[in-house]
């Protein structure tokens, strides 16, 4: 089993709402957020192109995050999804620092915390937080390893792209393009 | 034109708009740390060369304080920690992938270590001291009969240590300003000359003095070597690491590390060192301070430099 998203820079309008629906979903604390969406343009007016990316953790297959944990805090889930142990993690920061997609924080209780795919509703066979509430269904999320998931289907016929694939930690978010 | 902006308002504290999750305790850790290596390594150096003689100060005195070094590094990376209550959760695994878990171990190891160098030398402060027990009395015994093979441990140790400070950085690569292999030996190197210049402001023989003081000069000369072989490796890499260079070649880094750590830290004192030994009165301890205030230095500005340097999208 391989947990993977995909998210369409096509159809996403930028309306911050999987942001939103995160911080809800998981009581990410005034200020923080687990998930963001940048906004990239090229070019210059009036030959503009805009891309729109709603970026979170990457659940790398090769996670600097989880090699560089002195308790193993930062861990695999099955699935492959990466997460904190609470009550394991000193709150030593070598995690942050070691993510190159910066999308670990330090949370004010102390832990270290980041998006976890909303692993207590996938369990339960629910979609994340961020997917269910996308306006434009621009999120695909599912089993890699099952052809028939939504993030299968749709890998199989769009073309995609990951992010600085180049820093080695063979990211599991893939970007429609 | 590229432009990229994050528009849905991230802000996380400490991350944005550009990371600073590492204050200042961690880069006084491992200025700590390798100070404490480099007193180590020339006490055991000397011991293993039999010239406990002509060294009083490396191999009697300046291990006294090595105890207090660790302690107080060991307090910083305390202080580093901001879940704090769980800080025993670092010894109860040892993780060999993780530097900051076998360093934390290192640091479980040698600082015992060093208290039996301190209690071995603890008759230069205290000429009268009595251990009291029969048991305490015998192990001093033992480890004066064994001081060569402590020696041997201790030197093993202190290197492991030095290095370590060096990989608790290199060994990210996403922050690209420390992904190279030399910070370990370059922050070793540098922790033996700051353990150079400690031994020197404490000792009061003249003789001991001038043949550590060309020691250090030596160890800087090394640093040097290594601190234009690692531009020279990032110049000639990647964009990322070109772009994590220039925050020292006109970037908001470059005043500050080329003159306080380059030209204060070490080419002024080379120079100060070299008069001397061309028998220049100068005062012996100038050339000291200014290297262990390069290579507190050193570290704060890797340190935070690093943390701005990334990768890009
Ligand atoms: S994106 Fe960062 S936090 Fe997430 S798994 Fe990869 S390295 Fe770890
Ligand atoms: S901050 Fe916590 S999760 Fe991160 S590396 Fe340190 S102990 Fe592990």
């Amino acid at each position: 089993m391989r947990y993977a998203m995909a998210v369409d820079t096509k159809k996403c309008v930028g309306c911050s709402d999987c942001v939103v629906a995160c911080q809800t979903e998981n009581n990410v604390p005034i200020g923080y957020c687990r998930d963001w969406v940048v906004e990239v343009t090229d070019g210059t007016y009036p030959q503009l192109e805009l891309e729109l990316r709603s970026e979170r953790c990457n659940h790398c297959d090769n996670s600097p995050c989880v090699r560089c944990c002195p308790t193993g805090a930062s861990h695999y889930e099955k699935g492959g999804i990466v997460t904190v142990t609470h009550n394991k993690c000193i709150g030593c920061g070598a995690c942050i620092t070691s993510c190159p997609y910066d999308a670990r924080y330090s949370h004010p209780d102390g832990y270290v915390d980041k998006c976890t795919f909303c692993i207590h509703r996938v369990e339960k066979g629910l979609m994340p937080a961020c997917v269910a509430a996308c306006p434009t269904k621009c999120m695909y999320f599912g089993d890699l390893d099952d052809p028939k998931s939504p993030v299968s289907e749709i890998l199989k016929t769009r073309k995609y792209k990951t992010l600085i694939p180049e820093a080695g930690t063979n990211p599991q978010l893939f970007f429609l393009i | 034109m590229r432009e990229e902006i994050i528009v849905s308002g991230r802000m996380n504290p400490n991350i944005d708009p550009y990371l600073h999750i590492w204050h200042w305790q961690i880069p006084l850790y491992l200025f700590l740390g390798g100070l404490a290596a480099g007193i180590l390594f020339f006490a055991a150096y000397f011991v293993i060369r039999g010239k406990e003689k002509e060294y009083p100060t490396a191999v009697n005195l300046a291990p006294l304080i090595v105890p207090i070094l660790l302690i107080l590094g060991l307090f910083a990376l305390f202080l580093d920690l901001k879940h704090k209550l769980f800080f025993w959760r670092l010894y109860t695994v040892i993780r060999l992938e993780s530097p900051m878990s076998w360093g934390a171990w290192t640091l479980m190891i040698i600082t015992p270590i060093s208290f039996i160098w301190a209690a071995l030398n603890i008759r230069q402060v205290f000429p009268r001291w009595d251990w009291k027990y029969k048991w305490l009395k015998d192990l001093e015994a033992f480890f004066v009969k064994y001081k060569v093979v402590l020696a041997w441990v201790t030197i093993f140790y202190a290197v492991i240590l030095g290095v370590y400070t060096g990989i608790l950085f290199s060994a990210f690569n996403a922050r690209p300003l420390w992904n190279t292999s030399i910070l370990g030996p370059l922050f070793l190197v540098s922790g033996m000359s700051t353990g150079a210049a400690t031994i020197i402001l404490f000792s009061r023989n003249h003789e001991e003095r001038k043949s550590i003081a060309r020691t250090d000069l030596l160890l800087i000369g090394i640093e040097l070597f290594l601190i234009v072989h690692m531009f020279m490796g990032f110049l000639a890499s990647t964009q990322v690491q070109i772009d994590s260079a220039n925050l020292f070649l006109g970037g908001p880094f470059t005043a500050a590390f080329w003159m306080l750590v380059v030209a204060i830290g070490l080419i002024l004192p080379a120079i100060l060192e070299s008069l001397e030994l061309f028998k220049f009165r100068i005062p012996y301890y100038i050339p000291p301070i200014l290297v262990i205030f390069g290579g507190i230095m050193l570290r704060f500005i890797l340190a935070y430099a690093g943390q701005m340097s990334r990768w890009l999208y």
